[in-house]
C-alpha cells in the first residue's frame, strides 16, 4: 500500500524545514495559507511570513521588493491567480530582472475538483513556461516536492512550482534526487515513451502495465523539470522509441506537450501524442471523475499510445 | 539635469520628456541631497533606495545617476539604442544605481512595499522613496499596496506623486479623475502633505516631515508637465514625443537661460 500525501502538505513541511537553514528566507501569502499550506511556516516564523491579504499583483511585487533587498521570496496562492491575475507582474518585475522569488501555486488542474472551471489552472505551464529566465517544475508526489524546494531554494533566478490539491500516491524513492533541467526514467522500454509531470506519472505507469500485456513495451520518463527540458533524455526517447506520448494535467497547448513536441521536431521528429485537457475549460466534478471525463485516464493514456504507434507504422 | 533629459530624448529619436520634466525638480532633491548611496558600491546594504514608478521617466533618472557618478554622463547618448545599458524603461540588471525594474505602471510602490518590508525586518536604518505618476494612480494596483503599507506601518516609505495633471489621452480630471487625492491617501492610513513640486524648500522640508513620520507617507507634489520648456509646459502631446533638434537646440537655451535652473 503506498503512503498517499498532497504536494501542497509537502510544500507545507519543506518551507517549514528551509526556514530553520535560511533566515533569508521569507513566505507570502494571499489569504490562502490554509489551503497553500504556507500557515505551518507562519506559525514557526510569523516575523518572515506576510499575508497580502487578496491583492495578488501587489503580492507578486512585494515579493520582487523582498528579492531586492537580499531576501529569498517564496511566493503562495492558487494557480490561477499567481500565474493569471499576476502574470504581467511575473513577467516585468520579477522575470526580467530574473529575481529569485520562488513562485509556488497549489490547487492547479482538474483536481481542484468542485470548485469548478474559475478556479482550475489549466494554462499555467504554458503562461510560465513562455516567460524568459523562468523555471517551471511539476512535481509528481509529496517526496519530489520536498527534493525540488532544497534543489531551488539556492537557485538564482524565479521558479514556478506547479502543486495539487489532492492526495497522490508517493512513488518516489528514498534516495531520489532533483535537479533543475534533469527528468528521470522511472521504467525501461523500447516501442514507445510517456514523458509525464505531476499526476500523470503514476498513470503513465499503470498505462506501461497495460500495454506490456499487449507486447507492447513502454518507457516512461518524470519530467518534473518542464524548464529548462531535459533535451537529451527526451531526444533519447524519441530515438530509442520512435513515438512519443506526452501526459498532463493541463491544457494541451504550450505545456509539458508542446515543450516535448518543440524539442522532437526540431531535434529528432517522431510522432507525438499529446494527453491533457483538449483545449477547454474544466468544471465542477470530483477530482478523479473529472480525471476521467476529460480523458487524463490510464485508458486516454494506451488510446494515445494506439495513436502514436500507428503513426510511427506509417512512418517506417 | 534637465538638458541632460532633452538631449538624450532627441538624440534616441524617442522618450518621454513631459514627465520626465515635471518629475526633475523632485529628483534633483532626492539624488543631491536625500538620498544616501554610494555610486562606488551600488549595492551597500544600507543604502536609500528610490524606485522609478513612473519608469517612462527613466532619462532623468539616467541623467541624475550620470551626475552621481553612478556612469559617465558621455553614456547617456546612448539612451534607447541597440545594446545600451539604457533601455527605454529602467533595467536594474543592466544599469548601475537603478534598483527595479519599472516602466509597466502601477508596480513601483508594491516593489518598494517589499523593500520598507526587508528593511523593517534587518531594523535597516535607510529608506524607501517611490515617485508615481498621477495617472499611474488609475492602477489598482496601487491601492492594493497602499493597503498593505499601512498595514504593515511601513513608516520607512515614502510616496512622491508627481501632480502634474495630464496623460496621455488628456487631463488626468478628463480621463478618469483620482480626485480627491489626500483624503483617499488619509483613508488608506497614510500620512499625507501637498507641495509645489517645482518649490525644494518645499519638497525638503515635506521630506524631513516624512521621514520622522511613524506612518507611511505621501508627498502629493503639484508640478507642470513639461516644466521649463514653454513649447511643452501643461501639453499633453510632450508625453511621449521627442524633439526635433531645433526644437532640442531650442528647449536648451530656454532651460540654461532660466536662473538656477537644474
Amino acid at each position: 500500500m503506498s503512503h498517499f500525501e498532497a504536494t501542497r502538505d509537502a510544500y507545507g513541511r519543506a518551507l517549514v524545514e528551509l526556514g530553520e537553514r535560511y533566515e533569508n528566507m521569507v513566505v507570502l501569502d494571499a489569504d490562502l495559507s490554509g489551503s497553500t499550506r504556507t500557515a505551518k511556516f507562519a506559525e514557526k516564523y510569523p516575523d518572515r511570513f506576510f499575508n497580502l491579504g487578496i491583492a495578488e499583483q501587489n503580492l507578486m511585487n512585494t515579493a520582487a521588493g523582498l528579492a531586492l533587498s537580499g531576501k529569498i521570496p517564496f511566493v503562495s496562492t492558487f494557480a490561477i491567480f499567481a500565474t493569471g491575475r499576476a502574470w504581467e507582474q511575473v513577467r516585468n518585475t520579477i522575470a526580467y530582472p530574473a529575481l529569485p522569488v520562488k513562485i509556488v501555486a497549489s490547487h492547479a488542474g482538474l483536481t481542484v475538483g468542485e470548485d469548478g472551471s474559475s478556479h482550475q489552472a489549466l494554462e499555467d505551464i504554458a503562461l510560465m513556461r513562455v516567460i524568459p529566465n523562468m523555471s517551471v517544475v511539476v512535481p509528481k508526489d509529496g517526496p519530489e516536492t520536498v527534493n525540488v524546494l532544497r534543489a531551488i531554494i539556492e537557485t538564482p533566478g524565479p521558479v514556478y512550482v506547479r502543486l495539487g490539491r489532492a492526495k497522490v500516491p508517493s512513488l518516489s524513492q528514498p534516495d531520489d534526487q532533483f535537479e533543475l533541467g534533469r527528468g528521470e526514467a522511472l521504467a525501461e522500454g523500447d516501442d514507445i515513451a510517456f514523458i509525464a509531470c505531476g499526476i500523470m506519472v503514476g498513470k503513465a505507469l499503470e498505462a506501461r502495465k497495460v500495454l506490456q500485456r499487449e507486447g507492447i513495451s513502454a518507457r516512461v520518463i518524470n519530467m518534473a523539470s518542464i524548464k529548462p527540458l531535459d533535451e537529451d533524455l527526451v531526444i533519447r526517447a524519441a530515438e530509442e522509441c520512435g513515438a512519443i506520448v506526452t501526459a498532463e494535467e493541463h491544457t494541451i497547448l504550450g505545456g509539458l506537450g508542446g515543450a516535448v513536441s518543440e524539442c522532437v521536431t526540431a531535434m529528432h521528429p517522431v510522432p507525438v501524442q499529446r494527453v491533457g485537457v483538449n483545449d477547454r475549460f474544466g468544471q465542477s466534478g470530483g477530482a478523479d471523475e473529472l480525471l476521467l471525463h476529460y480523458g487524463l485516464s490510464v485508458e486516454g493514456l494506451v488510446e494515445a499510445a494506439g495513436r502514436a504507434l500507428d503513426l510511427k507504422g506509417l512512418n517506417t | 539635469m534637465r538638458c541632460h533629459v532633452i538631449e538624450s530624448i532627441a538624440q534616441a529619436g524617442s522618450g518621454h520628456p513631459g514627465g520626465s520634466l515635471s518629475s526633475a525638480d523632485i529628483v534633483a532633491l532626492l539624488y543631491g541631497h536625500v538620498l544616501e548611496i554610494r555610486p562606488d558600491d551600488t549595492h551597500w546594504s544600507n543604502r536609500d533606495r528610490f524606485v522609478l514608478a513612473k519608469g517612462h521617466a527613466a532619462p532623468l533618472l539616467y541623467a541624475a545617476l550620470a551626475m552621481r557618478d553612478f556612469f559617465e554622463p558621455s553614456e547617456l547618448s546612448s539612451l534607447r539604442k541597440l545594446g545600451s545599458r539604457l533601455q527605454g524603461h529602467p533595467d536594474c540588471k543592466s544599469t548601475p544605481g537603478v534598483e527595479a525594474s519599472t516602466g509597466s505602471l502601477g508596480q513601483g510602490l508594491s516593489i518598494g512595499v517589499g523593500m520598507a518590508l526587508a528593511g523593517q525586518m534587518d531594523d535597516g536604518e535607510w529608506g524607501v522613496y517611490v515617485l508615481l505618476g498621477d495617472g499611474e494612480l488609475q492602477e489598482g494596483q496601487v491601492w492594493e499596496a497602499a493597503m498593505a503599507a499601512a498595514h504593515y506601518k511601513l513608516a520607512n516609505l515614502v510616496a512622491i506623486i508627481d501632480y502634474n495633471g495630464l496623460q496621455i489621452d488628456g487631463p488626468i480630471r478628463e480621463v478618469l479623475s483620482p480626485e480627491p487625492l489626500d483624503d483617499k491617501w488619509r483613508a488608506f492610513g497614510w500620512y499625507v502633505q501637498e507641495v509645489d513640486g517645482h518649490d525644494f524648500c518645499q519638497l525638503d522640508q515635506a521630506i524631513r516631515n516624512a521621514q520622522s513620520a511613524s506612518l507611511p507617507a505621501v508627498i502629493i507634489a503639484h508640478t507642470i508637465k513639461g516644466k521649463g520648456v514653454d513649447f511643452m509646459e501643461g501639453e499633453c502631446d510632450w508625453h511621449g514625443k521627442a524633439p526635433s533638434m531645433e526644437q532640442c537646440h531650442d528647449a536648451l537655451q530656454q532651460i540654461r537661460g532660466q536662473k538656477g535652473a537644474l
